[in-house]
């Protein structure tokens, strides 16, 4: 069903149709397991889990290293982080699409319009909120509670991962908004990207294009798989970081 | 000479920060076997010179050896780092069960599982606190988490252990029962110790050494009753609980006896000093006597001064009277006489005490 943007303008019967419609479809599609909205929506997955996955490795370990040492300059580093955290997608889209651009810097690997190029721009949009919320995760535990570590026979390499382990619930909240900022980006996705359909398109990059074409209930139906997503990751991820406390 | 090597000892040891000295420790060391207690007021420099000799941070000058090793690689550091453990006041357990909390130093060091558990569950009875193995620390109180704390020191049989205040943060029942389970354990496992704290009390109570602490620097060592009735300065007198010192001026001397003069009044004190010298009394309050009669018989106490009651403070088992007899004067009564004598703040009462109940701090000449 096809609606003109104009038409809707005033017309509340109308909008209410179109948000009823675009939910029938929406079950539709997912009871249906309709092929195509399948593979956007694993596509989804793919990108933004690899991207969570790289930026926890990049993230965790450069967040713990800069909470522990001390160096001239570690406050100045510490507010880039906590910048980088509100990196716009937009502006990250941009950067690297000038990189990977046929003459930019790193043209030479070909990777623009690839899910590839989406996992890098999704990494570098990922990585400072997870390094940001370790390194304050890290930096609230007990300062003295490093040195008890290290009293009881610790290696460094021991110390830093008892200290993660005792970090476990903000970590996991690292990876929540880590991964939310990314399942939900679509600036990146669609400038580095290029919403090309059976290739590289995305929950959101299709669901603005669903939109600008009018197709709301298609739109309306990918918005709702995409909240329902986000929702079963992080309640899975909440099973795990609520689970097992002891009395 | 092999038997007499120091399990530890530390050599010109300084700690800077900023410009200012926190630590400056020409010599200090420690017997196998022996409980030493660091004691001074907060600030002080104990925790710094905890960290400094255990190698936890280390000093910006100075050497240790450990059993006449001396420890200055990273590597030899570590093996230092594996032979003693540490309890701070905070009990800084993880989040965990207690049993993996006190197990946490045997898993660092990869012992087997089956042997965990033997050890854990020993240190776990031996503090009494076996049946909450299970539990989650984060729900044990100040003194169940203290005690899991040592515990876990405990279950790495540590050749030296350190101590930092461990108590100082714990309601008095459980402090009063941690300490003497404490006691009780160090005496059975004769584990070298040093032992932070700015309570004499306890440094009196387990230490077979007490070492005061000032500004960085150790200003008397000692056994307890040395460093309690013989303080090497007013510092460490009013440290260590002399609660009663004052100033004066020899006005008469001879024969073994001198007599100061202060605010007027006149004490006798045992000792030599100068005519005119100025020396500083202390007097220990459990060592004044109070009355409420004149009474005319012969005491052997020289020293007797009528004066009014400033203020009483319950101390738990005595009172702390405070008096003023001229100067101030501090006595420890017990509960019964402060009835009996039906002592109130504002009441005359003659205090009296022995000359030799005297300690004389002579001013060291410049």
């Amino acid at each position: 069903m096809k609606f003109d943007i104009f038409e809707l303008v005033g017309n509340q019967e109308k909008v209410m149709d179109l948000i009823l419609e675009g939910i029938k479809k929406a079950f539709y599609l997912l009871i249906t397991f309709d092929p195509e909205v399948m593979k956007i929506t694993l596509l989804s997955l793919q990108v933004s889990g690899t991207a969570t996955f790289v930026s926890l490795l990049i993230g965790i370990s450069i967040g713990v290293t800069i909470a522990l040492s001390k160096f001239p300059g570690k406050r100045i580093v510490v507010s880039l982080i906590n910048t980088g955290m509100a990196l716009p997608p937009v502006v990250v889209g941009l950067f690297v699409t000038i990189f990977l651009w046929r003459n930019g810097p790193l043209g030479f690997f070909g990777i623009l319009y690839t899910p590839t190029a989406m996992i890098m721009a999704q990494t570098v949009i990922a990585t400072p909120i997870v390094m940001g919320i370790t390194l304050a995760a890290i930096q609230q535990l007990p300062q003295k509670l490093r040195l008890q570590i290290l009293a009881l026979g610790a290696t460094r390499l021991q110390m830093v991962w008892i200290l993660i382990k005792e970090a476990k619930l903000p970590l996991l909240a690292a990876v929540m908004a880590g991964f939310g900022g990314v399942i939900s980006e679509v600036g990146a996705s669609i400038m580095v990207g290029g919403n090309i359909k059976g290739y590289s398109r995305v929950l959101t990059t299709a669901t603005v294009m669903e939109t600008s074409r009018g197709n709301f209930d298609i739109a309306i139906a990918l918005g709702i798989i995409l909240l329902l997503l986000a929702y079963f990751i992080n309640l899975i991820l909440t099973q795990i970081q609520q689970r097992e406390r002891p009395r | 000479m092999v038997d007499s090597t120091p399990i530890l000892e530390g050599r010109n040891i300084e700690v800077k920060r900023g410009g200012a000295t926190l630590l400056n420790i020409p010599s200090l060391i420690i017997q196998k076997g022996e409980i030493l207690s660091l004691i001074g007021p907060n600030g002080a420099g104990k925790t710094t010179l905890l960290q400094s000799l255990s190698y936890l941070s280390k000093p910006l000058q100075g050497e240790i050896f450990f059993k006449g090793e001396r420890v200055n690689s990273n590597h030899s550091a570590f093996e230092y780092r594996r032979k003693l453990a540490m309890v701070f006041q905070e009990p800084l357990l993880f989040d965990t069960t207690v049993f993996n909390n006190v197990a946490s130093g045997l898993k660092i060091r990869r012992m087997r599982r089956s042997e965990i558990h033997r050890v854990v569950m020993e240190q776990l009875d031996r503090l009494g606190i076996g049946h909450l193995s299970q539990r989650s620390a984060k729900t044990l109180s100040g003194g169940e988490a203290q005690r899991a704390s040592l515990a876990r020191a405990f279950a790495i049989q540590p050749e030296l252990l350190l101590l930092d205040e461990p108590f100082a943060s714990l309601d008095p029942p459980s402090r009063e029962s941690l300490i003497e389970d404490l006691e009780r354990i160090l005496r059975q496992t004769r584990t070298t110790t040093i032992f932070a704290t700015h309570d004499r009390l306890e440094a009196l109570r387990l230490s077979d050494r007490i070492a005061v602490i000032k500004q960085g620097e150790i200003v008397q060592i000692g056994s307890p009753e040395e460093v309690m009735n013989h303080p090497i300065d007013e510092f460490v007198a009013s440290f260590v609980g002399v609660e009663t010192v004052i100033k004066g001026r020899v006005v008469r001397g001879s024969g073994g006896t001198f007599v100061v003069s202060v605010s007027g009044q006149e004490i006798e004190a045992v000792g030599e000093a100068h005519l005119e010298e100025i020396v500083t009394l202390c007097i220990r309050p459990e060592n004044v006597t109070l009355s409420i009669h004149a009474s005319k018989e012969a005491t052997s106490a020289r020293n007797a001064f009528w004066g009014k009651i400033a203020k009483i403070t319950p101390l738990g088992l005595y009172q702390k009277v405070q008096l003023h007899c001229g100067f101030p004067l501090v006595a420890y009564v017990t509960n019964q006489s402060l009835q009996d004598l039906s002592l109130t703040e504002g009441k005359e009462v003659k205090a009296s005490f022995k000359a030799t109940a005297i300690h004389v701090v002579r001013r060291q000449e410049k």
